[in-house]
């Protein structure tokens, strides 16, 4: 469709309105805006919000509090998760819809090697790095499961991770013979709240740490061509040497890995699960993340990092919610809300209408001069 | 309104972003006139008739309906329907998971209910009376993509319209076909039809129509009568510059394409495939092209893929350069250096929201492996060279694939695998659906190819093409093998008698 | 192109027109019920050969195959929507602090039924058709909102009084021709509920709204090839409206039937029948991708779905995590059935 650039008047450019367009049609924008926003309102609203302050914890160290800590240590199994869910939506054009289920699995089989099957257990029975890669094992299972169904069998990602969704938890709690352990050894929960003589939440190191794996994946290997080319076309992919199938699998592992991490996270802050409503509806929130980051659900293009960004997003709004009391199980519906008028922006239809609005003035005014 | 004119489009402007696609075009349609839109590709052909059918809007310009006062309000294709325009897309444009009968009448009826009986019936009739081999009551996903073709044409000649709009709709269908489909054209024609005819086949234009209006660059060029304008000379308009026709490129590059002696570069044997060719031998040599030809799914494109192992490969040997090798899946035949431009661009070719410097590193960077990336400088040089070398219009080499032109997403996906440095190059009908100037330059830099010591297998529907570049050529009759044309039988008379299959034994 | 063509060039005509996608997997499942449930009759016996017993599966799952229907709707036109259990749970729990609190009768209720469910149609249509958002998305939007929302309306389980409800509610249809003797040997006539009318009825209408009007056949259009269907000339924004706003009012009537069967409004009413729903319709042969399905199939994989549950509690599984399991091994199982029966269909073709 293009032209040669022989002429530069062919070259249709609009450079008033060029800039802005530029920046809104930018990926980061809408979760940077959104970010900015609940920011803005927190600063009017109560700018106490953003202190941070140290206090002792119940062992007596000093620790970090506040809310923007709480924030940033809370994301952090959400952070983990929208990562994986990128590459999967970004390979397979759909979202995995199991990740609460099977955190639960891996927080189940984390907590029954630890404990060594007793309901309570005040040392650990196993090193933690056994039981955690053990986990990690069994995650990547589930992820190869589903990776298989969607990869081989052709099944729709929703349809296919909606079996470990129905199943995840049941097979949680078979797994502890429905029993809920308890692990009381302190440094099982170092991961989940503070290492000793460190302020900050080790949730917090532990994502970094993550995102900076996926940063030295993503540009020491082709992980991200590769994905983004089985995402957008498949057949020619598979012609240009590239196995589509084992492409889909491997984000699905991937995805599993993650899982496994958060899962741990997540039973190291208690030292204990409810099988039921662990992690519920983080499955949600880890798609929410990755649409408000500006990716397409139906696949393809990916950006990691605004996948990131709309999970803070996400979990700042829970906080900010939180804060001013709204019940816990009234806290979806307003979600519900904020997460609608952000996708509604985001909408190519409305954002072409919006531009409109801006452009009609920009234009009456040059015709009056 | 012109008198006699059942169509005036005035002005029509339309932008992308980046791009004018037309810029004050003109058109005239008369009553019961066949008229040919001609163009190279993006010269604004298609967007012109999605403008016209509200597929696009548009963003200037007037269209006038005969019969209607005042400018007509075309904002969906529902609106062109019901002022009396239909139209036949390129790419089938039809429900496959509806019967037959219902792909033709779905979105004609007004009202909730429908009598499916009558439905059936007329549509049974329809089909009869045009020929083509398909039931009413058959899911359309079970027909061949020929006859749905012939349903979608069915369906919009069934419509009582003024205007018939046929954008390349014989691409898929062979010769007989064609001619029954411009037996029903003349038909309507004289009932008073106005038909606009798109096409890329010259022959065609010159067969049916009356007039031919020719685009280029998203303007108007003109507007002539048939007869007033020489097949030459509507090639130069189109082109913008003279050209003295189809110029002999085998001897402009210096009598190339000629095989030479030594050993195969590549020899198949007994090759078959999960695609259900039967099993054939195949050899070429260095420097040498060669083809298959025969009529659209006579098997020409499974034998290629057969051979890049793009099918199931399910018997047979393959050498290269004398040694056995095994080909399951395109990577190892990629890494015997063969390369391969798919016949479908859109579905197996280009990777469409990628860069162009994406796709054209893309087999490469896999040759290369998944640890193993290339940096971003080494990326921008490959593209800019290949951008360069072989001309690709595109506004930088950050730009999706999908925004190019048919033509040079060609080029992308054959700088691609140039960039690969292979062997032994497969193009299955690198030439469908791109302008002329493309073309030649394809079958120029085809024959340059194989002076440079490269092998090559060139697939394309037209005979002219075949014969102007392949030394060479295996004609392909109902999946298999019939034949093998060298040297001085290398004729058009001797490749049809040879498909026809009347010359055997 | 779509990639579901598979072709054979040569254009010719089978002898024999090849079954559509729907009809197969329609068969798949009536066949794979009766073999379950004959099964079950043959092999555990006991409950499985009383009439009442398979009535009970009515009984128990008249909002299900309402849910369900809409769901397989809306998964015909393409798209999804994850928010009727949600709203399911709204409108019980609207509908019994109406009639309990707020002195409503019959026929309010039904109205705050039926419009909170239209409403959700309604909104999630216009994002879905008009602004092109994803319906996963929408749908997720509004399974959260619907939660939250009930737990807004009261967060205490609310036990209905209202007697005209109860009449109702308690309303016994008898059967004519079916019922069993009990240990006492005495005739009990085997009978379902009201909501078990209504559902059928439900299902007879919509089926004939998807085989026979051109609204039905336009979901198929849509679902089939939905840039296809533009070029037809179909109006693809309203077809897809319409599909969720149908959904939304079944989401609404399914929660009625729900409010009837239970007879109180409690936040974990319908909790997750919106995955219910959507293994109903798969194991019903309606394909995510859309243009395939049909909700005879939807209502034959509600009883299929409640069957094997019955059959694994039988079993002497009883705990609560196997009946998730055995959902779930059953969603696999049809799953891949239907993708291998798809892709050997596609592949037999070329």
């Amino acid at each position: 469709m293009s032209t040669p650039v022989k002429d530069p008047k062919t070259q249709v450019k609009r450079p008033d309105e060029s800039l802005f367009k530029r920046l809104t049609r930018h990926q980061m924008f809408i979760p940077l805006a959104a970010l900015t926003l609940l920011v803005l309102f927190n600063l009017i609203a109560d700018p106490s919000f953003f202190a941070v302050s140290l206090k002792e914890n119940s062992l007596g160290n000093p620790v970090l509090s506040g809310n923007l800590i709480s924030v940033l240590d809370n994301a952090s199994e959400l952070v983990i998760l929208a990562i994986g869910m990128t590459l999967v939506t970004a390979s397979s054009g759909g979202q995995d819809i199991s990740v609460g289920a099977t955190m639960a699995i891996a927080g189940s089989v984390i907590l029954r090697m630890v404990c060594g099957g007793q309901i309570t257990a005040d040392t650990l029975h196993m090193p933690l790095i056994l039981a955690v890669l053990i986990g990690v094992l069994a995650t990547m299972l589930c992820g190869a499961f589903n990776g298989a169904l969607v990869a081989y069998f052709k099944i729709q990602p929703m349809v296919a991770t909606l079996i470990m969704y129905t199943a995840g938890r049941s097979i949680a709690a078979w797994i502890n013979n429905n029993e809920l352990p308890i692990m009381n050894d302190l440094t099982f929960k170092y991961a989940g709240t503070f290492l000793p003589g460190i302020p900050v939440p080790t949730p917090i190191f532990i994502t970094i740490f993550v995102i900076v794996v996926f940063w030295l994946v993503l540009k020491f290997t082709n992980l991200g061509l590769y994905t983004q080319s089985v995402g957008i076309n498949p057949n020619s992919s598979r012609l240009n040497g590239i196995n589509p199938q084992a492409i889909k699998l491997l984000t699905y592992v991937i995805l599993g890995v993650c899982v496994a991490v958060a899962g741990f996270i997540r039973v190291s802050r208690s030292g204990s699960i409810n099988y039921s409503r662990i992690a519920e509806n983080i499955e949600m929130d880890a798609i929410l993340a990755v649409a408000l980051g500006g990716n397409a659900l139906s696949g393809g293009k990916f950006n990691i990092y605004g996948s990131i960004v709309g999970a803070y997003v996400i979990q700042f709004l829970t906080t900010t919610l939180y804060k001013y009391e709204v019940p816990s199980t009234a806290l979806p519906a307003y979600k519900a809300v904020v997460v609608i008028l952000l996708v509604v922006l985001s909408a190519p239809v409305v954002r072409e209408k919006l531009s409109q609005v801006k452009k009609a003035p920009a234009k009456t005014a040059k015709e009056v001069s | 309104m012109q008198q006699g004119a059942v169509l005036e489009m005035r002005g029509i402007c339309k932008y992308f972003p980046g791009v004018k696609a037309l810029q004050n075009v003109d058109f005239t349609l008369r009553t019961g006139e066949i008229h040919a839109l001609m163009g190279e590709n993006g010269a604004g052909k298609s967007t012109l008739i999605k403008v016209l059918t509200g597929v696009y809007p548009k963003d200037g310009g007037e269209i006038h309906i005969g019969g209607v006062d005042g400018a007509a309000v075309i904002r969906s294709p529902q609106d062109a329907q019901n002022a009396g325009i239909s139209t036949v897309y390129q790419e089938i444009t039809l429900c496959p998971n509806l019967s037959v009968a219902e792909n033709m009448y779905i979105g004609r009826t007004r009202g909730m209910g429908t009598n499916w009986k009558k439905m059936n019936q007329g549509a049974e009739k329809i089909l009869r009376s045009l020929g083509i081999p398909a039931r009413a009551q058959q899911q359309l996903g079970s027909c061949s993509i020929a006859v749905q073709q012939m349903v979608a044409i069915a369906r919009a000649v069934d419509m009582e319209c003024k205007v018939l709009i046929l954008d390349e709709p014989t691409s898929s269908l062979d010769e007989q076909e064609v001619q029954k489909l411009f037996g029903l054209m003349r038909d309507l024609k004289a009932k008073g039809v106005g038909i606009i005819f798109v096409t890329h086949f010259l022959e065609q234009v010159y067969e049916v129509c009356d007039r031919i209006t020719v685009l280029r660059d998203g303007q108007l060029v003109g507007e002539y009568v048939i007869e007033d304008l020489p097949r030459v000379q509507l090639v130069s308009k189109m082109l913008g510059k003279e050209l003295d026709d189809m110029a002999d490129i085998k001897s402009e590059v210096g009598g190339a394409g000629v095989s030479r002696e030594g050993a195969p570069v590549l020899e198949a044997r007994e090759l078959c495939s999960s695609a259900g060719i039967k099993p054939f031998d195949f050899e070429i040599r260095r420097g040498e092209v060669n083809g298959f030809t025969g009529l659209l799914g006579s098997g020409r494109s499974e034998c290629v893929r057969a051979i890049f192992g793009a099918d199931h490969v399910t018997g047979g040997s393959v050498r290269v350069n004398g040694r056995d090798v095994k080909i399951h899946k395109p990577l190892d035949a990629m890494k015997q250096g063969i390369g391969y431009l798919p016949e479908d661009r859109k579905g197996d070719g280009i990777v469409g929201d990628l860069s162009v410097r994406e796709n054209i590193i893309l087999a490469l960077q896999v040759m290369k492996g998944f640890f193993r990336p290339f940096s971003r400088a080494q990326a921008v040089a490959f593209a800019d060279e290949y951008i360069k070398l072989l001309e690709i219009k595109t506004a930088s080499a950050d730009t999706p694939i999908k925004s190019l032109s048919g033509g040079n997403q060609q080029k992308c996906i054959l700088a691609r695998w140039l960039l690969t440095d292979p062997k032994y190059l497969i193009l299955d009908e690198p030439t469908r659906g791109i302008d002329i100037g493309t073309k030649i330059e394809i079958q120029k830099l085809v024959l340059k190819l194989a002076a440079a010591g490269k092998s090559v297998t060139f697939i394309s529907s037209e005979i002219d093409e075949m014969l102007r570049t392949c030394s060479r050529l295996i004609v392909m009759r109902d999946r298999k093998a019939v034949g093998e044309l060298t040297g001085e039988d290398l004729t058009q008379a001797k490749i049809m008698a040879t498909i026809a299959g009347g010359d055997e034994a | 192109m779509p990639k579901g063509i598979a072709v054979d060039k040569k254009g010719q005509l089978r002898s024999r027109p090849s079954m559509s996608d729907t009809n197969l997997l329609l068969t798949i499942t009536v066949v794979v019920f009766f073999i379950l449930y004959l099964s079950a009759i043959l092999a555990l016996g006991g409950g499985f050969t009383k009439p009442q017993n398979f009535l009970n599966i009515l009984n128990n799952n008249a909002s299900l195959i309402v849910l369900s229907c809409g769901m397989s709707i809306v998964m015909i036109t393409g798209g999804i929507d994850i928010s009727v259990g949600a709203v399911t749970c709204l409108v019980c729990m609207t509908c019994a602090v109406n009639l309990e609190r707020q002195g409503g009768n019959m026929l309010t209720a039904l109205l705050i039924g039926l419009g909170i469910g239209l409403a959700f149609g309604a909104v999630q249509g216009f994002l879905v058709a008009h602004l092109g958002i994803q319906p996963f998305i929408v749908s997720l939007a509004g399974m959260f909102f619907a939660k939250g929302m009930t737990t807004i309306v009261s967060k205490e389980p609310v036990r209905v009084t209202n007697e005209g409800f109860l009449a109702v509610k308690d309303t016994r249809i008898t059967v004519p021709g079916l019922g069993s003797n009990n240990k006492l040997g005495e005739y009990i006539p085997a009978y379902v509920e009201v909501g078990v009318v209504i559902a059928l009825l439900v299902v007879v209408l919509l089926f004939c709204l998807l085989r026979w009007t051109r609204l039905g056949r336009s979901f198929y259009a849509v679902g089939g090839n939905n840039q296809s269907a533009n070029m037809l000339g179909i109006n693809v924004r309203r077809t897809k409206f319409l599909a969720h706003v149908l959904c939304g009012l079944l989401a609404g009537l399914g929660g009625i039937l729900y409010f009837l069967h239970v007879g109180s409004g409690d936040v974990a009413n319908g909790a997750g029948d919106e995955m219910n729903a959507i293994a109903s319709s798969i194991i019903g042969g309606t394909l995510l991708t859309g243009g395939v399905g049909n909700v005879a199939g939807t209502f034959f994989g509600v009883l299929s779905l409640n069957t094997i549950k019955r059959i694994v509690s039988a079993l002497g599984f009883d705990e609560a995590w196997w009946s998730n399991i055995t959902v779930a091994a059953m969603l696999c199982l049809f799953l891949v059935v239907q993708s291998i029966v798809l892709l050997r269909k596609n592949q037999s073709k070329q």
